[in-house]
């Protein structure tokens, strides 16, 4: 009996479809409001906590924070809305098996590979956030914005259980994981509106006019902490344009917007920049400078939250790190699942919580964070930008787009030497330019990516007719 | 029954965002505000997944 029970559920779980390797139908698309909910659960995450907070550490002065995060969430809505919408609904594939069509199984498979553990990566980080505030309810030491390690075996312990249920919820799919965020959406923002506002009074504001000077004074001095470098306006854009640069630019969100009705959907994102980064940013910011003030220099996300917020600012901060963490684990579930095809992608899934869950428990996932998204984004900046060429430039300019897979090939050089100078040209910059962002180098490695890519692929590409059934796109 | 589950669900994002605005302005204290939330919070995830659209087409 129990065997039957088990065999059904397997059953289940592997007629589960998400078009690893197939375009979506058309049946299949999604309306504008389930994009809206799932970008604004996406964005309004637990690590929300974490990056207002280092902008308040390193400096950051008010009118850098307003009208820097104001450009730069603009940026980041136009590279979702101009660059990877457009191409997801034209192409309705995963990242994954687009570029396997363009540079071929044996080179997506590394790609894959490392991009499924970058995930992982940042995952842990929000599973480790969520952990910071549930660890509120059993008393427990609790790691801050500076520590590295573990601090306690029951730290250990409950990242493990979180992550845990996490993965489980993120085995069930797509729409499970949108109706998730879909019910925290419209909740979770007022937290944050709710508990920067609370904290105002404590730090001095008692009208609205009173605001402007309490944030220059108190809130964002234009003073870095000691040990910690100054963030400009120019970090400032840079950061709230390119912290999400794997999915737009770098083109992860294909993944989810192969499901979308139509390009301008990309403007849900606007939901997740101006909700889930501007606002909740500042919010952050206001109860990292309430905790300095009342002496606390090392908060933990779960204990900013609930200064302010109570038990409700914890569930928030719980709930936030999990609706993130689940499209992550999702992703990366994916990344790995086409590197194994043949194995389902529900267990593939199991196996990526199991490594996050893992990594989850040094709570260096949340105070390198800065560092762990600024490789991401140096890793896939040139996978985008190969990407975009492939589809829109390489017809007009005469060159054939998705090579591999018309040559039958494993290994399309062009896209692995593009790949890897424009990498360590990005790196040379930033050594070169003794730049104190690694964000800084993202955009010009796209751009050094997309020359390179063009430049290589008219050396080697043959020169052969197309025959009119290769053609794989859908107009 | 949906319309009063809407209702419920609406009335707990009040209580999530209103009492701030009363801390604000020095009407409550900080402590009945997080009660608040906290009901806010209850209502809201009691009421809410009962009636959002969770079979989007």
């Amino acid at each position: 009996m129990e065997h039957a029970k088990q065999a059904t559920l397997a059953e289940k779980l592997d007629s589960i479809n998400e078009y690893e390797r197939e375009p979506v139908p058309e049946s299949q698309t999604k309306k504008f409001k389930s994009f809206v909910g799932m970008m604004a659960g996406e964005h309004i995450a637990g690590t929300e906590f974490v990056i207002g907070p280092l902008f308040v550490l390193h400096g950051a002065a008010a009118g850098d924070i307003f009208l820097g995060l104001l450009v730069g969430n603009i940026l980041a809505t136009l590279s979702w809305t101009l660059i990877c919408a457009p191409i997801a609904v034209k192409t309705r594939l995963t990242i994954y098996y687009q570029l396997e069509k363009i540079c071929g199984k044996r080179l997506v498979s590394i790609f894959n590979a490392i991009n499924g553990f970058q995930s992982c990566a940042l995952a842990a980080s929000m599973i480790a956030v969520s952990a910071t505030a549930a660890a509120l309810f059993f008393n427990m030491p609790i790691p801050g914005l500076t520590d590295v390690y573990p601090n306690s075996f029951s730290w250990v312990i409950l990242v493990a259980l979180i992550g845990a249920v996490i993965t489980v919820v993120t085995i069930f799919g797509y729409d499970k994981v949108a109706q998730f965020s879909g019910v925290c959406a419209p909740w979770m923002p007022l937290v944050f509106l709710a508990a920067g506002l609370s904290a105002l009074p404590a730090l001095g504001v008692s009208s609205f006019s009173d605001f402007w000077q309490v944030a220059q004074e108190k809130i964002w001095t234009g003073v870095p902490q000691p040990g910690q470098t100054k963030y400009t306006f120019w970090h400032i854009v840079i950061f709230s344009w390119l912290c999400n640069s794997a999915m737009h630019i770098g083109m992860s969100d294909m993944s989810l917007y192969r499901y979308a009705k139509k390009a301008s959907y990309g403007l849900a994102s606007a939901a997740g920049m101006f909700i889930g980064h501007y606002m909740a940013w500042i919010a952050s910011g206001i109860l990292c400078a309430l905790a300095l003030q009342s002496g606390n220099t090392n908060p933990s996300p779960g204990q900013i939250a609930y200064g302010s917020a109570g038990v409700a600012g914890i569930v928030c901060v719980v709930v936030a790190g999990w609706t993130t963490a689940n499209p992550t684990i999702y992703r990366a579930g994916l990344a790995l699942q086409a590197l194994i095809p043949r194995v389902k992608r529900w267990k593939v899934t199991l196996y990526v919580g199991i490594i996050a869950s893992l990594l989850a428990c040094l709570p260096a996932m949340i105070s390198k964070l800065d560092q762990v998204l600024a490789v991401y984004a140096l890793f896939v900046a040139p996978v985008g930008a190969v990407i975009v060429l492939d589809v829109y430039v390489f017809p007009k300019l005469n060159l054939r787009s998705n090579y591999a897979e018309k040559r039958k090939i494993a290994f399309n050089w062009a896209v692995a030497v593009t790949w890897v100078v424009s990498m360590l040209a990005g790196y040379a910059l930033y050594v070169y330019t003794k730049a104190d962002f690694f964000f800084f180098m993202a955009v010009p490695c796209w751009f050094i990516a997309a020359f390179l890519y063009i430049l290589l692929s008219k050396l080697t590409q043959q020169k052969e007719p197309v025959p009119a059934t290769a053609q794989t796109m859908r107009k | 029954m949906k319309p009063l589950l809407k209702i419920l669900s609406y009335l707990g994002l009040l209580l999530t965002v209103v009492p701030s605005v009363l801390v604000f302005a020095g009407s409550i204290s900080l402590d009945l505000h997080k009660h608040l939330m906290a009901a806010g919070m209850l209502l809201w995830f009691l009421t809410a997944p009962f009636w959002m659209n969770l079979k989007e087409a």
